[in-house]
């Protein structure tokens, strides 16, 4: 088995309900060219080791377009790319300015004073499910609950997400490198129209705040802090698409990877349902063990790059296969064992280096809070279909459907 | 004895162990000593009076009055089960007879010997001067409380001799906490000694940016105090005179080794000398097998360096050497393990993170390779002999590992990448303007000290040839 | 606090605001000894750090061994 298949029967829709072993494989050759000149870093220290690596660049203009990816630059006449898929200098600042009204130094208690919203969130989904014996978590829960948070976090109204929900999916299936369907690039052109039609409505949205301004981020944004720097309105739109999809299209997974691996592991869900601090750990590990983010294949390399014994030219494509370095057995001790108290647990589900997820503290926020209460609530819960259908994309993989009976919930 | 046939494994299961020295170096090796499984007796001496605390915060939250003096203790790994001597100064150490005398007389058998006696702040050269009210130094938690106390009285103005790390976080404090502060530093920017010319070009735009009145090229040649002792001004070598409140003496560290003298170890004011192993060197250059030396008080060879003696003031080096120095005192010859610590090193300052790897004045020339010096966020390496032999970033703490990695490598200088952040064709190298070695700066935190292990035989040589 | 690890994610001050702060954009500063009342924040601020910077130990508990010190790179 060569290893550029490999890599294609990783992205192939038949591997996704457990693509670990395939990751197994590829870690054989830490580092693996592919067919099409792609190579995909697959071991832990390697992964870490490029996600520090100023050689390697988030930047698509900086890609040698491969064959069949000629449209690559050409999509860049839609929206500038937002920092997600810059450099620095510019990503810096960028991030600095989105920074501003969500985090630390400027603003440290954004996040934690939104436990109270997030707690109300999750028990009116589950007040929900109160009279039922199935559910399904995904159209029930995991998807519902962190719309609701972006939304309130950035000030967009949630009336609205029937519309934007659709655009949010063109956008992330442009994400899927695979050859399923109607191929990469008419996805990516797809996504790039969707992401204009976000923009659009988004950019409406901030001249509103702009007038009528509230306590939420999109406003904060818009109004700038005093006379420091601040962004363009197009970098302020752009920045709010990508606040919006990552907030969208990933917290979902981590909640539904979370209730499934509970329900394959009864022990630790028991274990959560007596110790609730114990959904601190418990979703790091989840990170680690079941990454809503599985693959990073946006980076490119500015220079040749020895790294794995192998060398990676200038130019070349690289894929960052976090899932695979998750469970590298010479970082992880047992790395196919689900341990929710595992410590010292430094995994890749975030990233790393700078473009490391800005929103890490909310997400981990909800799958504390979202895993904690369904644990407690639900009577008896079990899985339905085992695995559950999954959706195409291999790079935001997670379930479509997760179908869970139970007897009820308790207040 | 167990340690005379060298059993490792007698002496982990019933040996004497002790350490000197109960702070940082000495509680890691302490609990190191445990971890790998030491059942023997352990027994810690420190002069100070206080359970093991951390350094880094005094000249930063405390002083910045978010954290009381005394509130830093340190950590805990494990519990230790150890006989605690706090406040009991170890005066002499009797090699032939494994001895350790104490102040009070006593004497305490060892089968090995932990040294981690550390540093002391480097006192004002004039006695009467430095018992003056007012005039304070920076390196334990007591005197940390008797700064703080001093800056909550609301000074003034504060003089800070010597704009090392040290010197120019207390300023910093100073300055966050609206107080005025001059600084007068003998080198011609803060941090030359340690980083060099072009990032202290950039260390006193921050003071300047941060309202200090900064003061280069300049020495203070008397402190003046009034009739009731309390300290009013200083003279300084322009033949200006200041007056001040209180005055912080920053001029770097003394090693705490006088309570070795005559004992046969290779100890002196630049340390003690152990090899890659941590043991200790006795003065004939022979290395000893049951005294170890790990943190500031130690100095040994790192192979990255030309093998050259460095002496660390680092905290992460008391830590890895710790752990070094304990495994290797249970463990047999072949399970030894060399001292390999990357050198690297931490200090925040009027709001910026400054961060370095490898051994900075050993750099003859520098590159800035990410960010810029204008907008004080940089990543600048150091080249020596057309190596990488150091790298210090400015709030770019995230690409340090990348640099540590260029020099354990010994990639060449300047680098010759295209990377981001910055045009092809590489960075452009400039000298990085040390001073004169034979002029030394306030507060070096790394100094080469030359190649032979025994003070005796060794004439100085010069850090960079 | 190793600050050598540290990289500034500001995860620990997100996660515990009372006792970790950004002070500037990269530079950490914390109350070394928090009181019990904050040991969820702590606790909280320990696991999600990225590089495992944050050595935890109360009083009566037993101390929570981090990477840290196991020479572990990252
Ligand atoms: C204010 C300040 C800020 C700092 N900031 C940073 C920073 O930001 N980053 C960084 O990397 N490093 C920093 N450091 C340096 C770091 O704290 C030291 O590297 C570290 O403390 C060294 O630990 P040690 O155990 O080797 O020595 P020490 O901490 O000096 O401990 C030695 C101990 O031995 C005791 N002792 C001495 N002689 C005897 C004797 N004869 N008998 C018994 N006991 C004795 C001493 O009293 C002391 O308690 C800072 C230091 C200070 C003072
Ligand atoms: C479980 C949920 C999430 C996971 C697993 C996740 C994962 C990731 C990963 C792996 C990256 C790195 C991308 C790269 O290096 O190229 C990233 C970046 C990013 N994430 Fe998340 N994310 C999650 C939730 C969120 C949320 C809720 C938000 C917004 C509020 C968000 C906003 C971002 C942004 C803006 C970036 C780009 C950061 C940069 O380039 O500097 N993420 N995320
Ligand atoms: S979370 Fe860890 S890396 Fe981030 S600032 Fe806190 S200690 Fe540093």
């Amino acid at each position: 088995m060569t290893s550029a298949t490999l890599l294609r029967r990783i992205t192939d829709y038949a591997a996704r309900a457990d693509p670990y072993p395939l990751y197994a494989e590829l870690r054989r050759t830490p580092v693996a060219r592919q067919e099409d000149g792609v190579y995909a870093v697959s071991t832990y220290w390697e992964i870490a080791g490029l996600l520090h690596d100023p050689r390697l660049s988030s930047d698509p203009r900086n890609r040698v377009p491969t064959a069949g990816e000629e449209d690559i630059l050409e999509e860049e006449q839609g929206l500038p790319p937002s920092f997600l898929r810059l450099d620095p200098p510019e990503h810096d600042r960028l991030r600095r300015l989105a920074t501003r009204p969500f985090g630390p130094p400027d603003s440290p208690r954004r996040v934690s004073d939104m436990r109270g919203d997030l707690a109300r969130m999750v028990s009116g989904l589950i007040d929900g499910l109160r009279d039922r014996e199935r559910a399904d978590i995904v159209e029930d829960f995991a998807y519902p609950f962190p719309v609701m948070v972006i939304c309130k976090l950035l000030g967009v109204p949630h009336e609205d997400e029937e519309r934007f929900h659709v655009w949010a999916e063109a956008i992330v299936a442009g994400l899927d490198p695979g050859e399923e369907g109607e191929g990469p690039a008419e996805r990516r052109r797809a996504a790039q129209r969707a992401r204009m039609e976000l923009g659009r409505y988004l950019a409406g949205l901030i001249e509103d705040h702009r007038r009528a301004p509230g306590g939420d981020m999109l406003s904060a944004l818009a109004a700038g802090h005093g006379d420091r720097e601040r962004m363009s309105p197009l970098e302020l739109v752009v920045t709010a698409v990508l606040l919006l999809i990552a907030g969208h299209e990933t917290t979902v997974n981590l909640i539904t990877n979370g209730m499934l691996t509970l329900l394959r592991h009864p022990d630790a869900l028991r274990r959560l349902r007596e110790e609730p601090g114990l959904a601190v750990p418990l979703v790091e590990e989840l990170l680690r063990y079941e990454p809503p983010v599985q693959l990073l294949p946006q980076r490119t390399a500015l220079a040749d790059i020895d790294v794995g014994g192998v060398t990676i030219p200038r130019g070349a494509p690289v894929w960052l296969v976090l899932a695979s370095g998750n469970r590298d057995p010479r970082r992880f001790p047992d790395p196919d064992r689900f341990d929710p108290g595992r410590t010292g647990n430094e995994h890749l589900g975030f990233g790393g280096g700078i473009h490391y997820c800005f929103g890490a503290p909310l997400a981990r926020l909800e799958a504390q809070v979202a895993l904690t209460e369904l644990a407690r609530r639900l009577v008896e819960p079990r899985l339905v279909t085992d695995p559950p259908p999954y959706r195409r994309n291999p790079v935001l993989r997670g379930p479509r459907h997760l179908p869970v009976a139970f007897d009820g919930c308790v207040p | 004895m167990p340690a005379a046939d060298g059993s490792a494994e007698e002496f982990r299961r019933r040996g004497h162990a002790v350490v000197v020295g109960a702070s940082l170096a000495g509680l890691r090796a302490a609990e190191t000593l445990r971890e790998e499984g030491f059942a023997g007796t352990l027994t810690m001496i420190g002069d100070e009076p206080h359970e093991p605390y951390d350094r880094p915060p005094l000249s930063k939250q405390v002083l910045l009055g978010r954290t009381g003096a005394g509130d830093t203790l340190l950590p805990r790994r494990r519990a230790l089960e150890a006989r605690w001597l706090l406040g009991t100064a170890a005066t002499g150490l009797d090699l032939a007879g494994r001895r350790v005398r104490l102040a009070g007389g006593e004497e305490v058998r060892y089968d090995r010997l932990l040294i981690a006696t550390g540093t002391r702040a480097r006192p004002w050269i004039k006695e009467t001067e430095a018992a003056l009210d007012g005039v304070l130094t920076l390196r334990t938690g007591d005197d940390a409380a008797r700064l703080a106390r001093r800056l909550d009285a609301r000074p003034r103005r504060v003089l800070v001799i010597g704009a090392g790390f040290t010197g120019s976080e207390i300023t910093s404090a100073c300055r966050e906490r609206g107080i005025d502060v001059t600084v007068a530093e003998r080198g011609p920017a803060p941090l030359v000694g340690a980083l060099g010319g072009v990032v202290g070009a950039v260390a006193a735009e921050l003071h300047h940016a941060h309202g200090v009145d900064l003061r280069c090229g300049i020495t203070v040649t008397a402190l003046e105090g009034d009739p009731a002792g309390r300290l009013r001004c200083a003279h300084l070598s322009d033949g200006t005179t200041l007056e001040a409140d209180a005055a912080v003496v920053a001029l770097g560290a003394v090693r705490n080794t006088e309570w070795l003298a005559g004992s046969g170890l290779a100890a002196g004011p630049r340390g003690v000398a152990c090899d890659a192993g941590c043991r200790a060197f006795d003065v004939h250059g022979i290395v000893t097998d049951d005294v170890f030396v790990a943190g500031d008080v130690a100095r040994s060879p790192h192979p990255l360096f030309g093998y050259q003696f460095l002496s660390l003031e680092h905290w992460g080096n008391a830590v890895a050497q710790a752990e070094v120095a304990a495994h290797n005192m249970v463990s047999p010859g072949p399970e030894r393990r060399p001292h390999l610590w990357l050198p690297a090193f931490w200090s925040a300052q009027f709001g910026i993170n400054i961060k370095s790897v490898g051994v900075p004045p050993m750099g003859r020339e520098l590159a800035i390779v990410q960010g810029s010096l204008a907008e004080r966020r940089f990543a600048a390496v150091y080249g020596h002999q057309g190596r990488v032999i150091a790298a210090v970033t400015f709030d770019h703490g995230r690409w340090l590992p990348f640099y540590g990695r260029l020099i354990e490598t010994a990639a060449p200088f300047p680098p010759d990448f295209a990377q981001v952040d910055r045009a092809p064709g590489g960075p452009r190298p400039i000298p990085a303007e040390f001073p004169d070695p034979a002029l030394p700066t306030h507060g070096p935190t790394v100094t080469l000290s030359g190649y032979a292990p025994s003070e005796r035989r060794v004439t100085f040589v010069p850090a960079r040839v | 606090m190793d600050l050598n690890r540290c990289e500034a994610y500001a995860q620990c001050a997100f996660q515990a605001p009372d006792v970790f702060a950004m002070h500037g954009e990269e530079a950490l500063m914390y109350e070394p000894c928090p009181g019990d009342e904050r040991r969820e924040q702590v606790m909280r601020a320990a696991a999600s750090c990225p590089v495992q910077a944050i050595l935890v130990e109360w009083p009566g508990g037993p101390a929570v061994p981090e990477g840290a010190a196991t020479g572990a790179r990252g």
